[in-house]
């Protein structure tokens, strides 16, 4: 598959069936085989090993700084691993130019080159394969459609919007029909609701070309959003990688949980383990039942628990159920729904979200208020990292 | 991004919207053109079409508003182009000009090729050391330009620094003549104008954004051809600019051949000196500076109007 426009009749499958990473005999497109990368005594990439498959979006996700661009542009060609390997197809890519790797990266900065006009920029890398003009005329006539840049053929880049320069450096990079598109931040000097339609465009291209994306972002909901898998990264290491869903309903850390959304962090120990249930004894709330997990008697771990798994009430919960009394603190007004932020008698504050199912004048709930907060016994995760 | 390139076409069409203030600022540039420029260039315009008269001014015909329409047709009517004649009749002008054009365009051509890699050079350098190589470049500037000009009168003379390194080393058994040479003039022009080629060259390379040269890479374009194809073409400002500020005053150079060149041939900037103060003819030397004038001006213009279309017709 190299990703050719007819291929649309035949896509990929999507999220609910495509799953080539719990497939053992599946072959990854991208290997990392404990990559690392120093700069001047600074680990920027920490024994790193990934595998990325045919067909996937991957989102790299991390706060600034943790090694997730280092990681994009050793597979691009631009950094050299001081330890490792990188695979492409099974084939060691790892010293080879970025001139001569069948990747192509779309910029933060988009690096258009200003001194050419829309299609100058388009057509630059199909120049440098010595296409025949007749092909490279109906590969940029395709990609123009594709990134709705017609009619903007002879533009300079400075005569522009933000979103038109945008297509034009993912249309440059798609043009060449990359094994993997690299995308480092490529949203992120878009305005919100563009942001929002783009990554739904995104996903859509990939989706039509077949191909292999791996983006970079700090933004926690584009990855949620456009990737099929995601992962998290700190401090040069990767914490943890798999679905959106799985890493924001079992993260694998107290890190990942605190990074990904919004999370209320209960520390504890446990005092019982059964086939389904974890009871851990905290000192905010109590004696509380979690998901099932592999932690032992006695040791000291976090329930994760988000806000919006709790329930928040005036009324009692019955007796027996995960439940915690407390004082509504401050309340933030979100649109859609609202934050709960509710102190319990020992100062510790938990967060609770409710939606706003009814208009605010019915709302009966303000700060001050004595409230009771609830949650299912599975909705909280047990980490012992 | 886009509204503001709008607005200030927009500012531009409606020129009467300007403030006091901005009119104040845009005036200051005109003024001092019109008072350092435009006045002494209507002056020696005069001169120029004056009867040749020994070093004695007034030259005529006189300006005289006491005698009202007059004065004027009188003015107009003992206007004279002798001293163009004179540059037409005398092949000694046109090889001047020929000369200094030549010159210009050789040396123009020699700093392009030595300024060039120097100004990429420091651009790559480490950001530390820019600063050093910066000044190194300015560091001549803090000598006099007569100075280094005499320095290299001793250096290229007969016996000096540069065939005596040449006879120890025995690259010649005979010392060759340097001095008073059209090459010696070239080697004066490229020393003494290299930074004025050097730093603006410099200046639009280091303002470079290095992903271009990745974008390049990524698409498939090996580094050798990524200079040719990104870098010279972004450069070109700074190269037009280098340029022009070295062509331009090594057409009129004066110095640097009258020191370091031979007295077989001249330039123009040292006709128009001989013009001026030894035939005394100011008439004569005010055409040659006219037509000097007139002769660098129009390739500017043109150039500009080329820009100007270039840049209506990316929009």
């Amino acid at each position: 598959m190299n990703g050719r426009g007819n291929q649309s009749d035949n896509p990929v499958p999507n999220h609910g069936h495509f799953a080539p990473w719990v497939d053992p005999s599946a072959q990854p497109l991208v290997r990392f085989e404990g990559v690392a990368k120093h700069f001047a005594g600074v680990t920027a990439v920490d024994a790193v090993s990934l595998d990325i498959y045919q067909g996937e979006f991957f989102a790299l996700l991390g706060p600034s700084g943790c090694g997730k661009t280092t990681l994009l542009r050793m597979l691009a060609g631009f950094e050299t691993p001081d330890a490792g390997r990188i695979l492409l197809d099974g084939e060691d890519i790892t010293g080879v130019p970025p001139h001569r790797r069948p990747v192509n990266m779309m910029f933060q900065s988009y690096a258009l080159f200003p001194h050419l006009t829309v299609v100058g920029n388009i057509a630059f890398g199909l120049k440098q394969d010595g296409l025949p003009k007749a092909e490279m005329d109906a590969r940029i006539a395709e990609m123009l459609a594709l990134t709705r840049l017609e009619g903007l053929e002879t533009r300079k880049p400075h005569q522009l919007s933000g979103g038109q320069r945008q297509r034009v450096a993912l249309a440059r990079a798609l043009v060449k029909h990359p094994r993997v598109l690299l995308l480092d931040e490529p949203l992120a000097a878009l305005d919100k609701k563009l942001r929002g339609e783009t990554q739904f465009e995104l996903m859509r291209l990939k989706q039509r070309l077949g191909l292999t994306f791996v983006i970079v972002t700090h933004d926690q909901e584009e990855a949620m959003t456009v990737a099929n898998r995601i992962g998290v990264m700190n401090k040069g290491r990767l914490i943890q990688v798999a679905t959106p869903s799985e890493i924001y309903e079992q993260p694998n850390s107290r890190w990942v949980a605190d990074f990904i959304g919004d999370v209320n962090l209960l520390e504890g120990r446990v005092a019982e383990i059964s086939a389904d249930v974890t009871t851990i004894a905290t000192a905010s709330v109590g004696t509380l039942r979690a998901a099932a997990s592999e932690a032992k008697v006695g040791e000291a771990v976090a329930v994760a628990l988000r806000p919006e798994k709790i329930r928040i009430s005036r009324e009692a919960p019955p007796d027996g159920a995960n439940r915690a009394e407390g004082e509504v603190w401050e309340i933030g007004y979100l649109g859609d729904f609202s934050i709960y932020k509710v102190r319990l008698a020992d100062g510790f504050v938990i967060k609770a979200a409710a939606a706003n199912v009814t208009r605010l004048v019915e709302r009966g709930i303000t700060i001050g208020d004595r409230v009771w907060l609830s949650w299912a016994a599975d909705a909280g995760v047990v980490l012992t990292q | 991004m886009s509204a503001m390139p709008t607005a200030s076409r927009n500012a531009d069409r409606n020129p009467g919207r300007k403030s006091w203030g901005q009119r104040l600022v845009i005036l200051i540039p005109y003024l001092w053109l019109g008072a350092f420029f435009l006045v002494p260039f209507l002056l020696v315009f005069k001169i120029s079409l004056s009867e040749y008269a020994t070093a004695q001014p007034p030259y005529m015909p006189q300006l005289d508003f006491s005698e009202g329409i007059a004065g004027l047709r009188d003015f107009f009517a003992g206007l004279s182009f002798s001293g163009y004649a004179r540059l037409a009749s005398d092949s000694l002008y046109l090889t001047s000009y020929g000369r200094s054009l030549g010159i210009a365009v050789v040396s123009t051509a020699i700093l392009l090729a030595v300024g060039f890699p120097i100004a990429y050079g420091m651009a790559c350098a480490p950001r530390r050391w820019q600063g050093v190589l910066f000044m190194l470049i300015v560091l001549p500037f803090w000598t006099s330009f007569l100075i280094r000009v005499y320095a290299w009168m001793t250096i290229l003379q007969r016996d000096g620094l540069l065939n005596q390194a040449l006879l120890a080393l025995g690259i010649v058994d005979t010392p060759p003549v340097w001095i008073s040479t059209d090459f010696a003039i070239l080697i004066g022009v490229v020393y003494t104008y290299l930074p004025f080629m050097v730093l603006p060259i410099y200046a639009t390379l280091e303002r470079m954004d290095d992903t271009l040269l990745e974008a390049a890479a990524d698409l498939g374009c090996p580094r050798w051809k990524a200079f040719w194809l990104v870098t010279v073409p972004l450069a070109l400002p700074g190269v037009i600019a280098g340029a022009i500020l070295c062509f331009i005053p090594i057409v009129g150079e004066f110095v640097i051949p009258d020191l370091l060149g031979g007295s077989g041939s001249m330039m123009i900037g040292q006709t128009l000196w001989l013009e001026f103060f030894n035939n005394r003819d100011w008439p004569a030397a005010s055409a040659v500076a006219v037509v000097l004038l007139a002769i660098l001006i129009v390739p500017l213009v043109f150039f500009q109007h080329m820009q100007a279309r270039r840049l209506e017709r990316g929009g």
